[in-house]
């Protein structure tokens, strides 16, 4: 599967040529063979019970699980028997390999089958295929795309937490004391559970009748503080909440940001006479773009994520107004069991999600060649 | 990291506002950032100390301890984690420390999966080269890291269907396993990047000595690589602990989460105040810890390569 260039200038190479007795080769690939034969005979035993053919087999598809590890621990050994040397530098890749193809492309390929059925966990009659319904339904599904707008404001709002965190991160870059203390202090909300976060602000802090969010706005002339009952306020509320808690996230990339940039810059700045403004502006802003395009992509990948503070604050209210494309598909599975649709509608997501990364990605290299 | 500033060469303009304008400069330094630790602190102020009001105290809002209102363990009496209901037998506590135990086991056991699964190949990355089809070391590590932009609903309800046929709906073992899934690609970043900071020349030599490959990344290398493992280890253990939507779906009795367990009780009408508190207090206590004392590790672990 996996092999190390033999023609490799890599500091090892001369080690990799080691002789292979032929007979533990063949050894070897026996091995492998044996292992996917008899995973393949417990997958088709099952298949074969569980669709009614034979009576022999097993109570749940569990055994396939330990199918896969034993054929993996074959393939791994198998590895080091055929290539040696190269076998086993091969096998520190294999086990996350292997694993992440369990887990995650398996998985996926799965989602898209199930996305083509029309299959509600809810309702006596199994799965059945209907095509290219559900991406039918879903281009008239208006919360769908209402979800989709809102991630689009979510996203957006990713770059006033920028704001705030490059004013952050240039305060604890200046000469203060206490550094550590206000460090320590600032990092705090982002170790904060998103779902003990909802309840600590979005439930308690601002309560309409005693929270005490509230009770500072009426005091600052807000007659009516309802922090979610509004769509815009509704939204800019989860979007503050979520600030809250990834702003620090934001903040610790710049300042290492900002501590890794050389102070000679800075100080001919000053010399120059530029005021503190320009200095920003013309030296430690275009410094820090690299730094800055790279958190920006991460926090919008976290950003469209976003799930738990919605589900556990408004569950998408006022009238989908907070709604994230995650809450929503959640709440089609939660309230109507409806497994095809809900997969429907998420590889959908994931299918503008990449097309939108990848644009970015590109957009990003070009832009910061070209001011760098 | 250290504090030596150009404040320490004497202002050459001296301008006779230059001074004030410089202590108002500080005083609005401090300002800002007395402001945003009030910001950061209040929420967890407030739920801590909200966890030992009465109903009164809280509909009063109240907020200062013992001037405002007289403490009381109302809210950690209904937890069962009072001090005069500590020995007795309790329903909610039972319940709270199995939730508890769920959250260490799941997020431990995926944080240590996902540390040996993630060195292994991070170390391999960064010292062999390999091919695979048409993928070398860069398109492979790009494979790892392409799985960070899947959102969890991708694979919620696939992972759904899946479990019930594995019997692994409701189970430790299930989330451990998606967890560490969502956790390995930041410990392999970070396992990388401290790899490639240890020179090979250290292997070489491991080799001339007559360690093999794997010995000399056992006893060689990897206890010089204990501080990006600290570091990927927290990194994880907080994204775990804190992890609610795999949670919420795939596990009903058995093998919840305390997010979960807080989520269900604020879904509740007419919530008690004060056991949410103490609840959520109890949730964030240990992270509080962490981010305290172990600062410098999550810090080092989340700017890995942004200086770069």
């Amino acid at each position: 599967m996996q092999d190390s260039s033999s023609v490799a200038d890599g500091p090892h190479h001369k080690l990799a040529s080691q002789r292979i007795a032929l007979s533990r080769k063949n050894a070897g690939q026996a091995l492998v063979a044996l292992a996917s034969l008899g995973s393949l005979l417990v997958l088709l035993i099952q298949i074969l019970h569980s669709s009614g053919a034979i009576a022999a087999g097993f109570a749940d598809w569990r055994p396939i699980l330990y199918a896969y590890l034993v054929w993996a621990t074959a393939l791994g050994v198998g590895q080091v028997m055929i290539r040696g040397e190269r076998g086993l530098r091969a096998l520190f890749l294999l086990p996350a390999v292997l694993f992440t193809v369990a887990v995650v492309i398996f998985p996926t390929l799965f989602g898209i089958y199930i996305a083509s059925l029309d299959w509600n966990l809810s309702s006596f009659e199994g799965p059945h295929f209907n095509g290219f319904n559900n991406l039918i339904g879903l281009f008239h599904d208006s919360y769908y795309w209402n979800a989709l707008g809102n991630m689009v404001f979510y996203a957006v709002a990713v770059l006033g937490e920028y704001a705030v965190a490059f004013g952050l991160a240039l305060l604890l870059n200046a000469e203060i004391r206490g550094r550590k203390f206000f460090r320590v202090v600032f990092l705090l909300p982002l170790m904060l559970s998103p779902v003990a976060v909802s309840w600590m602000i979005g439930k308690s802090l601002m309560e309409y009748r005693f929270g005490p969010a509230a009770t500072l706005a009426r005091n600052l002339g807000w007659d009516n503080p309802a922090f979610f009952a509004h769509p815009w306020i509704a939204r800019l509320s989860i979007e503050a909440m979520d600030a809250w808690v990834s702003i620090p996230f934001i903040m610790i990339m710049l300042l290492a940001g900002l501590q890794a940039m050389p102070k000679e810059v800075q100080e001919a700045a000053k010399v120059d006479g530029a005021s503190a403004w320009q200095s920003f502006w013309h030296v430690t802003f275009p410094l820090m773009l690299p730094v800055s395009v790279t958190v920006l992509i991460i926090r919008i990948i976290f950003k469209l994520k976003l799930a738990d503070i919605v589900i556990n604050v408004t569950a998408g209210g006022p009238g989908g107004a907070t709604d994230t494309v995650s809450s929503f598909i959640y709440r089609v599975y939660r309230d109507r069991s409806n497994v095809g649709y809900g997969t429907a509608l998420a590889m959908f997501y994931l299918l503008m999600i990449i097309v939108l990364l990848t644009v970015l990605l590109r957009l990003s290299s070009r832009w910061t060649q070209k001011v760098t | 990291m250290a504090i030596l500033t150009s404040a320490s060469q004497p202002v050459r303009k001296s301008r006779a506002g230059s001074r004030a304008t410089r202590i108002l400069g500080r005083v609005l330094i401090y300002g800002a950032l007395l402001f945003w630790a009030f910001v950061c602190l209040f929420p967890i102020y407030w739920t801590v100390t909200t966890s030992f009001k009465s109903a009164l105290d809280v509909t009063q809002g109240h907020l200062l301890p013992w001037l405002d209102f007289q403490p009381d363990w109302k809210g950690w009496r209904s937890l069962g984690l009072s001090p005069d209901s500590i020995m007795k037998t309790s329903n909610p506590r039972d319940e709270f420390v199995s939730r508890f135990a769920n959250s260490i086991i799941t997020s431990v056991g995926a944080s240590a999966l996902a540390l040996v699964l993630g060195s292994l190949a991070a170390y391999g990355l960064s010292r062999f080269r390999y091919r695979f089809a048409w993928m070398r070391n860069d398109d492979i590590l790009f494979f790892f890291m392409s799985q960070l932009i899947l959102p969890p609903v991708v694979l919620a309800l696939p992972f759904l269907v899946l479990y019930k046929a594995l019997s692994l709906l409701d189970t430790r073992l299930g989330l451990i396993l998606l967890y560490t899934l969502t956790v390995l690609p930041i410990v392999i970043w970070i396992m990388r990047d401290q790899f490639n900071s240890i020179p090979v020349e250290l292997d070489e030599a491991a080799f001339v000595d007559g360690l093999s490959v794997w010995g000399a990344f056992i006893r060689i290398v990897l206890p010089l690589a204990v501080p990006g493992m600290a570091a990927a280890f927290i990194l994880s253990l907080v994204l775990c602990w804190n992890e609610y939507f795999f949670a919420a779906l795939l596990t009903s009795t058995d093998a919840k989460t305390l997010p979960v367990m807080v989520a269900s009780q604020t879904g509740s009408q007419g919530i008690n105040w004060w056991s949410m508190a103490a609840l959520s207090t109890a949730a964030i206590a240990p992270l509080v810890i962490v981010g305290i004392f172990l600062e410098r590790y999550i810090v080092s672990g989340l700017t890995t390569g942004a200086g770069k």
